[in-house]
């Protein structure tokens, strides 16, 4: 206890130990908050969702924060529901079957470009007779815009530029643009201030109802902005975290002591088990690791488990094998052993109690800092199109955006978001494994 | 004769060197000879456990069928004698030639034997036809089309990785010199930046000198369409290179100037430098016949790591850069589900891995003096 003290005393001493157990702090952080929030079939749900699910969003948004860097600042994304109380709703009856819905939502909007579209989506209950409504637009100018009359199904969705009628008495088109701007003038620009959407409904029943919800898709989107598919690229990046930690820290923690395990046992046995394990990692060195990963995603299963599987059983005849294998060697001789050799002690209570527990010191950095090498090789599997089908990872994004050209297009939030949560946990774990490297190697401190 | 030992050892000192000579070059061939037997059976078991792990589904099986069933649909296709058939006789005679073809390469046998042939077939490279892939020159044979890509992916390894490993050890060298300066310490921070693969930087490159400036290109091997000029074409060649290339010197170089510069650092305070140091030679020579020269092997050594672990590196690099060697080839083969492509590809790297491992042995037994001497 008192050593993990004194090691933690040294670490201290180096920055960036320091700046690298708050990275690991803070992705570990990010990985509970996502996992508490978001449980796992969910993720799955919302990742493999189409249009059903992600219909409120933009496609190709970038994040809501790029407005803060440019001179022209874009519209961003958002929605109301009536259903929720997030649109005015006024009921009132006029007779025994006849009542009216009236349905208000005013914004400001201030930006310097009109939306992508806009919709509502209508959503009603009746028997036999369709309720009715119409569909006002009001601008902060003063311009009272009739923009349809329509009755309207259980579920209907009105979409402003697609609608035939519309771009008629507009005389254009560019439907958000004749509802956004100020046509008339030399320069068309945004009228910029409060508009208002109003929704005068008739419904011709007795608990008949109208709900609608206002979708106005803008450039911008949320934190993390959206990709192809309209999915919310804060899920991946939020989600990815616990997945891209867990593959690391298993595949690490796992390599490390299997590895040790074998050249422990190995050198302790000596003769043939060594002979053997040693022609293995010869063998292991030839073998192409990432083409051999790549034919058990093709053929049989992409889950990262099985992955993760493989990626252990193959690391494990690593070249560390040997360095651990020379070392053993030497503690194999020494007194310690003999004396616990000449009380009795059994070949498996000396490995594991005597030999190992002195090797875990000079472990400990190996482990920290082979961690990034995993998350990236779930990345680098990932990009190749190998990724788990299921899951939300920060390669996928990658590798979604690299398919769609997003580097060509300029989307460079699609890329860059999950390149630099890869970046942080890489720098996080390397820089702690270095530090942890000098205050257990003294060799390396003096140089 | 009592004296003959006498004589010999006062005049003549070149017969017992060149015996020396001969026994070292003896010892020598003995050694390679050794490590190439050993290094063929560590390909044979690689290459056996490649197809084992391939054929678990029954794919290597698949792709010896699918040959089966081409050539002779196309040998009966097209031979006239059998143009007067109707479709249907013709059917039945293609599936009875088949039938006895699969018989006669034995794809009725258990799979211990068949895993045997496959073996044979994978080592003489024998790696059947494509499903759907195709060379530039239109052949279906799957060696030509990793062969054809080989050149590319051995441009790309060869210079970043010799400009790599050059470039780090003499940078190193200089450090160790003057260790403790802001470079030095500069090179030690930045040394955690080798924990990202080059594909990751080669993304923020294309980014910034492609998408953003536009001053190279976003990647592949030349322009299209190629310069006609010879000269010109490898100059266009050479700057679709540096993308890449640039993105692999900078995932590994720092890490690797850091572990030189402490590596040199450790042999420089051995004692027979230190008695160097105090005879006063000059640091040139110190660190050419005091440093360099014991460490050689181990430098050697990293090398041959280094090279093996860019191997792997190479395939997701490639991709990103859309540079047209062996690492975009897969990953196009796993796209169109190409399973002939992707073992034989495996069987390539394995191959090739293997030789970059026997290859630096071969240096090594020249250079390291145990072996030489036979100690």
């Amino acid at each position: 206890m008192n050593s993990i003290k004194n090691t933690f005393r040294d670490l201290l001493h180096y920055p960036s130990a320091v700046l690298g157990m708050t990275f690991i702090l803070l992705l570990l952080g990010i990985a509970a908050y996502a996992l508490a929030t978001i449980p796992y079939s969910e993720a799955v749900r919302l990742w493999r969702g189409g249009e059903d699910v992600w219909y409120q969003n933009p496609r190709y948004a970038a994040p809501e924060w790029y407005n803060a860097f440019t001179k022209i600042k874009r519209p961003i994304s958002f929605r109301a529901n009536s259903a929720d109380g997030g649109m005015e709703k006024i009921v009132t009856p006029a007779s025994e079957d006849i009542s009216s819905v009236e349905i208000k939502y005013a914004f400001d909007y201030d930006y310097d470009t009109p939306p992508q579209e806009m919709m509502l989506y209508f959503t009603t209950t009746y028997n036999q007779k369709l309720p009715f409504e119409s569909i006002i637009w009001h601008t902060p100018d003063g311009r009272d815009i009739k923009i349809a009359n329509t009755a309207v199904d259980r579920k209907t969705t009105y979409r402003f530029s697609q609608d035939p009628k519309l771009q008629k008495t507009l005389k254009t088109e560019q439907v958000m643009n004749a509802l956004f701007m100020d046509m008339k003038a030399e320069k068309p620009t945004i009228i910029k201030g409060r508009y208002e959407i109003e929704l005068v409904g008739m419904t011709f029943e007795s608990g008949s109802d109208i709900n609608a919800e206002f979708v106005l898709h803008g450039d911008l989107f949320g934190v993390a902005g959206t990709d192809k598919y309209r999915r919310d690229l804060l899920l991946p990046l939020l989600y990815g975290t616990p997945i891209a930690l867990a593959f690391g820290l298993i595949a690490a923690l796992g390599t490390a002591f299997l590895t040790m395990i074998i050249a422990a046992v190995g050198t302790w046995y000596g003769g043939w088990i060594d002979e053997l394990i040693q022609r293995i990692t010869e063998i292991n060195l030839v073998l192409p690791f990432l083409a051999i990963l790549i034919m058990i995603g093709t053929f049989y299963s992409r889950s990262i488990w099985l992955m993760l599987g493989v990626t252990i059983l193959l690391s494990i005849f690593g070249g560390s094998i040997k360095s651990y294998r020379s070392i053993f060697l030497q503690s194999k001789e020494a007194s310690y052993v003999e004396a616990a050799r000449a009380y009795g002690a059994s070949s498996w209570r000396i490995i594991f109690y005597y030999l190992i527990p002195r090797m875990i010191p000079l472990l400990i950095p190996t482990l920290v800092s082979s961690v990034p090498g995993f998350v990236f090789l779930e990345a680098s599997l990932a990009v190749l199109g190998l990724g788990d089908p299921l899951l939300p990872t920060w390669g996928k994004v990658i590798n979604d955006a690299f398919a769609d050209g997003a580097l060509y297009q300029g989307r460079y939030y699609w890329i860059l978001e999950p390149a630099a949560l890869l970046m942080f946990t890489g720098l996080g774990f390397a820089m702690l494994g270095f530090a942890l490297d000098r205050v257990f190697n003294p060799r390396l401190r003096d140089v | 004769m009592s004296t003959e030992p006498l004589t010999a050892s006062a005049d003549s000192s070149p017969v017992p060197k060149k015996s020396l000579a001969d026994s070292a070059f003896a010892r020598l061939s003995k050694y390679m000879g050794l490590r190439l037997l050993t290094m063929a059976v560590t390909i044979a078991i690689g290459v056996y456990l490649t197809i084992l792990i391939a054929n678990m589904g029954g794919y290597v099986d698949t792709i010896m069928r699918n040959d089966i069933r081409d050539t002779t649909t196309q040998a009966i296709l097209a031979n006239p004698q059998y143009r007067n058939l109707k479709s249907e006789e013709k059917q039945k005679l293609i599936q009875s030639k088949i039938a006895s073809e699969e018989k006669r390469l034995g794809l009725d046998q258990p799979f211990a034997i068949r895993s045997v042939k496959y073996l044979i077939n994978g080592l003489t490279l024998n790696l059947g036809r494509a499903l759907h892939m195709s060379s530039d020159h239109g052949s279906k044979e799957v060696r030509l089309i990793l062969l054809e890509r080989l050149p590319a992916t051995l441009l790309l390894t060869g210079s970043s990785e010799l400009i790599l490993f050059f470039g780090s050890v003499f940078i190193a060298l200089g450090l160790s010199r003057k260790y403790g300066s802001w470079l030095d310490k500069l090179t030690i921070a930045l040394s955690p930046t080798s924990a990202a693969p080059s594909w990751f930087y080669g993304i923020f490159l294309i980014l910034i000198f492609a998408a953003v400036f536009k001053v190279l290109p976003f990647g592949g091997l030349v322009d299209s369409p190629p310069p006609t000029n010879k000269f010109d074409y490898a100059l266009n060649v050479l700057k679709h290179l540096i993308l890449p290339a640039v993105s692999v010197i900078i995932s590994s170089i720092f890490l690797s100037i850091y572990s030189w510069r402490t590596f040199f650092l450790i042999f420089s305070s051995e004692d027979y430098v230190e008695v160097a140091k105090a005879k006063g030679l000059p640091p040139r020579d110190i660190e050419s016949r005091y440093i360099l020269r014991p460490t050689l092997p181990n430098i050697i050594t990293n090398f041959a790591l280094l090279a093996i672990t860019l191997w792997t590196g190479f395939t997701i690099t490639e991709t990103v850069f859309v540079w047209p060697g062996l690492g975009i080839t897969i990953y196009r083969a796993i796209g169109a589900y190409d399973t002939p492509v992707i073992v034989g590809s495996t069987i390539i790297y394995a191959y090739l891995l293997a030789l970059t491992v026997f290859l630096l042995d071969f240096v090594y037994a020249l250079v390291d003096p145990r072996v030489k001497v036979g100690a």
